[in-house]
């Protein structure tokens, strides 16, 4: 039999039967296009954390409180005391692999200022954390080493803390409010967007370490050092050192734990990366098994047509379609099924996904390889769940299958 | 006797179009046997215009099926043209089937919901031995031939019996079989009708076609040229039709029989 009359045959038997070809093919449609949508989501959310986190600036280093084990109670990572402006001031001294250093003071905080109130997170750092982060300024300047030392209450605010509280107008010479202390606002950061957990990275105020110990959180630790060495090859021999400098600030003996630890932008990003890969493939693997339980669907459907198309089948074989000619009939039936429930499935999948991005708010990315890979196993489950079927139309003898009532 | 000739001339031909040799056919349902056919010799030569006649359960249709390759003997030989159908395999049983003969079923057993044209397409798509041909053209030719050339896109519930008879028969004729076995043709229509089938029949046996058909009337039967009687599994009668009806007359007869009703009233 000519393959042009095998597609012929099959097609007009899934036309004769619309509503169960329509039905069958739903499991795969719905199967492939939530694998398209969740992996979009999942890519979506990488490509996100991978650009935030090239967005933190190249050859940082980061040190934070290490975990511990204190009284047998676990703390988690960054919530111990230990870090100090001392810290960061001795590695500005001493270190000589590191370009520059600063420390991050967090404190949350309601503002006032321009047509109202906005609460924001306010962190302390010093005048080189812009160049550490290769952040840039949209007006005004960065506060100075001068506005350290002295404590002044000078701030620099993100996008989003400009645009709530001074729309349309240059925020800079205006004055903040941070816990009713005034901050003189010097500069306006430009607009960073997203950042990887889909917090706002423009929602900022950046003042001086000193001044937000002094005036904001009134304690004499810090959550956090970030610096830069001088450059990329030399960030393992930085590291090295920046741990024997602050094992010696801390007085660690030899033998004990370190109570900080220091990690790279690299070793996060892969942190990061493997969580989200992780993520994508467990969205995957749900949509997955969506789309198996469509294949089952499709055997399910094919093995009662041929139950209840023995009659037919045995038509076919009295006017002389070969076993052969049968089984090709059904697998091919199945195949254009699955393939056709595939295409829509795919249109469905990217549909979507753009909607899901656009009314979520959410980013995603296309993929044409697992697109190509939906289909190809669309396909696939197509041969696979029609094949059993099939078979059992072809063994029918000619006779019995005319009998069957 | 006629028959005599009938069978000198086709022995110059060749072989006979159909040879059974003691055929048996025994069901075997777990501790059920019924023998349906108990050692069937029959001859059948080109061109030949048989009726096989018998009570019910005589085994008129499991001779038939077998003739038609759909099933195969348990005993004895049948030759298809001189070739034993038993050491055939499946594939070329399903070629027989498709090329050599055409079988018609009492149910007309055509595909449902599928026009009539793609219906007498069908055995064109299985045909391997021709090369690249029109098969619609060719379909419309055959159902053209039954006198349905107007019906081709009715679908089997939209045509009357004799139409969908004549719709299978179209199918039976569209790969020019040399061998046509129908089973009860006209056990599902109306009299008149019946006697439009067979003079359907009538004239592609005219034009060379063996003919073998089951049939429970004898007066279908007259329409024949030779009928064989069969009785539990066994022929038991073998006799050419000595006043053999042509269904144009009694198509005739029956118009004047329905003009002369319509006077009457
Ligand atoms: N598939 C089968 N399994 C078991 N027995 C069968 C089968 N087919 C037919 N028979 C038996 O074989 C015998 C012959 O059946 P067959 O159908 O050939 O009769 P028939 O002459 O065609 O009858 P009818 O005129 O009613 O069609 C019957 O006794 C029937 O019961
Ligand atoms: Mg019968």
């Amino acid at each position: 039999m000519k393959w042009s009359n095998i597609l012929k045959v099959a097609l007009n038997s899934i036309l004769r039967h619309r509503m169960r070809s329509v039905l069958t093919m739903l499991g795969i449609i719905i199967g492939v296009g939530a694998v398209i949508i969740m992996v979009s989501i999942g890519q979506g959310v990488q490509k996100q954390v991978e650009s935030q986190i090239a967005g933190l600036g190249s050859n940082v280093l980061m040190i934070f409180p290490s975990a511990t084990n204190q009284g047998g109670v676990s703390q988690a990572a960054g919530s111990r005391d230990v870090l100090t402006l001392d810290d960061v001031d001795k590695i500005k001294r001493d270190a000589t692999l590191t370009a520059n250093v600063s420390p991050i003071v967090r404190a949350s905080a309601q503002t006032i200022g321009g047509i109202g109130n906005w609460s924001t997170t306010i962190q302390g750092v010093y005048a080189s954390y812009l160049d550490i982060r290769d952040w840039q300024l949209a007006t005004g300047e960065f506060f100075t080493d001068r506005d350290l030392s002295v404590r002044a209450k000078v701030c620099v605010i993100g996008k989003t803390v400009a645009d709530n509280l001074f729309p349309g107008t240059d925020p800079v010479g205006e004055q903040l409010r941070i816990r009713s202390v005034p901050f003189k606002i010097v500069g306006v950061l430009t607009e960073k967007g997203q950042g990887a957990n889909g917090q706002d990275q423009d929602d900022i105020v950046l003042a001086p370490a000193t001044t937000v110990l002094d005036r904001l959180s009134g304690r004499r630790f810090i959550q956090q050092i970030v610096t830069s060495s001088i450059s990329a090859d030399q960030m393992q021999a930085a590291q090295v050192e920046l741990t024997t400098l602050l094992r010696e600030a801390h007085h660690i003996r030899p033998g004990d734990d370190d109570d900080f630890m220091i990690r790279s932008q690299t070793e996060i990003a892969d942190a990061a990366a493997s969580t989200t890969q992780v993520l994508t493939m467990f969205l995957a693997s749900i949509a997955g098994v969506s789309l198996v339980v469509g294949g089952i669907g499709i055997m399910n459907i094919m093995l009662v047509s041929v139950t209840e198309r023995t009659r037919e089948i045995g038509i076919r074989m009295a006017i002389g379609a070969r076993s052969s000619d049968v089984l090709i009939q059904f697998l091919v039936e199945s195949v254009v099924l699955s393939v056709f429930g595939g295409i829509m499935g795919i249109v469905l999948g990217l549909g979507g996904a753009e909607l899901i991005s656009l009314v979520g708010n959410m980013a995603t990315a296309l993929n044409p390889p697992v697109i190509i890979a939906a289909f190809i196993f669309s396909a696939a489950i197509g041969i696979f769940f029609g094949f059993y079927p099939a078979r059992k139309a072809a063994a029918l003898k000619p006779i019995d299958a005319l009998r069957y009532e | 006797m006629a028959s005599e000739e009938t069978i000198s001339n086709s022995e110059a031909a060749g072989a006979p179009v159909i040879e059974t040799r003691n055929l048996e056919k025994v069901y075997s349902n777990g501790e059920v046997e019924v023998r349906a056919l108990r050692g069937v010799d029959l001859r059948i030569d080109r061109g030949e215009f048989v009726a096989i006649m018998g009570a019910s359960g005589s085994g008129k249709s499991t001779l038939m099926n077998i003739l038609g390759c759909l099933d195969l003997p348990t005993g004895g030989e049948y030759l298809l043209d001189g070739v034993r159908v038993n050491t055939l395999n499946k594939n070329e049983l399903a070629d027989i089937r498709n090329a050599k003969i055409g079988f018609i079923f009492q149910g007309f057993n055509l595909l449902a919901r599928t026009s009539a044209l793609e219906n007498v397409e069908l055995p064109l798509l299985y045909n391997r031995t021709r090369g690249n041909v029109d098969t619609s053209k060719l379909a419309h030719a055959a159902l053209e031939r039954v006198g349905l050339g107007e019906r081709v896109d009715h679908v089997p519930s939209q045509l009357s019996g004799g139409q969908q008879q004549r719709v299978a028969i179209a199918r039976a004729l569209v790969n020019s079989p040399s061998l046509i076995l129908a089973d009860e043709p006209t056990g599902n229509l109306d009299s008149r009708t019946s006697v439009d089938v067979m003079s359907l029949f009538r004239e592609l046996n005219d034009q060379g076609i063996t003919i073998v058909l089951v049939t429970h009337e004898p007066d279908i039967a007259d329409f024949t040229k030779r009928i064989v009687d069969v009785r539990d599994g066994m022929i038991r009668r073998d006799v050419m039709v000595a006043n053999r009806r042509d269904p144009q007359v009694t198509l005739r007869e029956l118009d004047r029989e329905l003009a002369g009703e319509e006077d009457g009233h």
